[in-house]
């Protein structure tokens, strides 16, 4: 189908995007890859009155590192991670997750920060956001305000931004070379969304881990750190049954989604197993 | 309906300017202003390829961007393939290799292969494989896309 009509503005500034998204926020869009908001539009699902395309704006095509962290700005499209963009464990994990987000085509235009804008509880970006505790840098004619993933994922399709602001930049803390990392996911076929997805970010010290964040992802409304299983997996040298514990805390701690693709059973059953191979990877690299 | 709007974009290697509602979507505009009608549309969401053109070398789903977004932009279809007269190594290869039945999703196949190989001329069959899920056949099984794909990777390396 095609969309409805809509008032277009591609501003080449930051300021002149805010200024639009004051002005027409509650009933306009900010166009970023388009790779969600368009299949929406041509379903006239969603029928924004006005659309303030940001891919013009050079100032937020950006990641870089800055003062221990990894600034990943609006227009950071998916792909770019698809090769290492940061030094040290960060360059390893973030190819390895980007390459399970849809295909090629969708990579080429998607960015980093309309994911976490859309915040489908799919989403791989939103996954990482979650498990590596990002801080999101929000900014409106209103001023400035930075979030944490906890205070900002408010269920499927749902956050706590505002009609008038933009996600400007995402930050990500960058990891030393005493941490390591897994990701698995389970979809039913290549570059479909994940019935369920797991990340694994583990510091070990003489072969005991000292720092453990769990996410799991895509199995429940909004991505989920497993406040429990990193309990367990602290202090222990991540032998199998500790791995195995892992995976069934997290299977029984979070609130499963139902619908046609999986039973809440089975995806249960699908985060027991990502959260394990998650980990096996982070402790066997 | 709102403003229509000029947009001028070079489509391969011609450019062009056309009047169009910021609605518009690229592939439409391709097909109905530019009457480029090799560009072919599926699902109009994204899911199944057939739309795939390249913008600025970029394989891209032409349903998932509006023309408007396409101003200044260099557009390659599967019109500007075959060169005096003769067909790209990838047309050949998948008339040589059955890479095609009912060829409805096939120019999106092309630019999507096009795409593909233009980033890594060398690029392995698993990760080849996986690149080409992305558009979706409903006909040859995909064995012979593969097969076409790797046939003019490797006459296009000589
Ligand atoms: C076939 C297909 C398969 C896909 N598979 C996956 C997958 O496996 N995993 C996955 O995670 N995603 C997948 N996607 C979605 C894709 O990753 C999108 O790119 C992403 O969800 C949204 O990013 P975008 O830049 O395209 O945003 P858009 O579609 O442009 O925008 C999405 C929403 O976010 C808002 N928005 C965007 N950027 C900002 C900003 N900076 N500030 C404020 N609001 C903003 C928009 O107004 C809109 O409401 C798939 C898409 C397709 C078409
Ligand atoms: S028509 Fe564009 S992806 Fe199907
Ligand atoms: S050849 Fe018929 S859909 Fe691919």
């Amino acid at each position: 189908m095609k969309p409805v009509s809509f008032r277009y503005f591609a501003p080449r500034s930051v300021d002149e995007a805010i200024d639009l998204l004051a002005e027409h926020g509650e009933e306009g869009k900010i166009l970023a890859g388009g790779q969600s908001l368009v299949p929406a539009m041509n379903f006239r699902l969603a029928r924004p009155a006005s659309l303030i395309d940001i891919n013009r704006i050079d100032a937020l095509d950006y990641v870089r590192e800055d003062g221990g962290q990894l600034r990943i700005g609006a227009l950071a499209r998916h792909a770019r991670f698809e090769t290492p963009v940061a030094r040290g464990v960060l360059a390893a994990f973030l190819p390895r997750v980007a390459r399970h987000i849809g295909h090629l085509p969708i990579r080429c235009r998607g960015t980093f920060c309309g994911s976490i804008a859309h915040a489908d509880p799919a989403s791989e970006w939103c996954l990482v956001a979650t498990t590596l505790n990002a801080e999101l840098a929000i900014m409106s004619r209103r001023g400035r305000r930075n979030v944490r993933p906890n205070e900002y994922f408010a269920g499927a399709l749902t956050t706590t931004l505002q009609p008038d602001e933009l996600l400007a930049e995402i930050r990500l803390g960058l990891l030393d070379d005493s941490w390591r990392t897994g990701f698995a996911e389970f979809s039913r076929r290549a570059g479909d969304y994940a019935l369920a997805m797991a990340a694994a970010v583990l510091r070990l010290e003489d072969g005991r881990i000292v720092d453990a964040r769990l996410g799991v992802g895509g199995a429940a409304d909004r991505p989920s750190r497993i406040a429990a299983a990193e309990a367990l997996l602290t202090g222990s040298d991540g032998g199998p049954d500790i791995v195995r514990e892992a995976g069934n805390i997290a299977a029984e701690a979070i609130e499963p989604l139902e619908d046609i693709h999986a039973s809440t059973v089975y995806r249960r059953d699908l985060v027991r197993a990502m959260v394990r191979r998650a980990l096996n990877q982070a402790l066997t690299r | 309906m709102s403003e229509k709007q000029d947009v001028t974009f070079t489509v391969n290697g011609d450019k062009r300017t056309i009047r169009v509602e910021p609605r518009r979507s690229l592939a439409d505009a391709l097909r109905e202003d530019c009457g480029l009608t090799g560009t072919h549309l599926g699902c109009e969401h994204g899911v199944c390829g057939a739309c795939t053109v390249l913008v600025d070398d970029q394989p891209v789903r032409s349903c998932l961007m509006f023309a408007v977004q396409a101003d200044g932009a260099r557009v390659r279809t599967v019109e500007g393939l075959a060169a005096g007269g003769k067909l790209h190594p990838l047309q050949q290869a998948f008339w040589d290799h059955h890479g095609l039945q009912c060829g409805f999703c096939t120019p999106g196949f092309l630019m999507l292969a096009a795409g593909i190989l233009e980033r890594d001329p060398n690029i392995a069959e698993p990760e080849l494989r996986e690149a080409l899920s992305a558009n979706l056949c409903r006909c040859t099984g995909y064995q012979n896309i593969l097969k076409s794909v790797l046939a003019a990777a490797f006459e296009m390396r000589r």
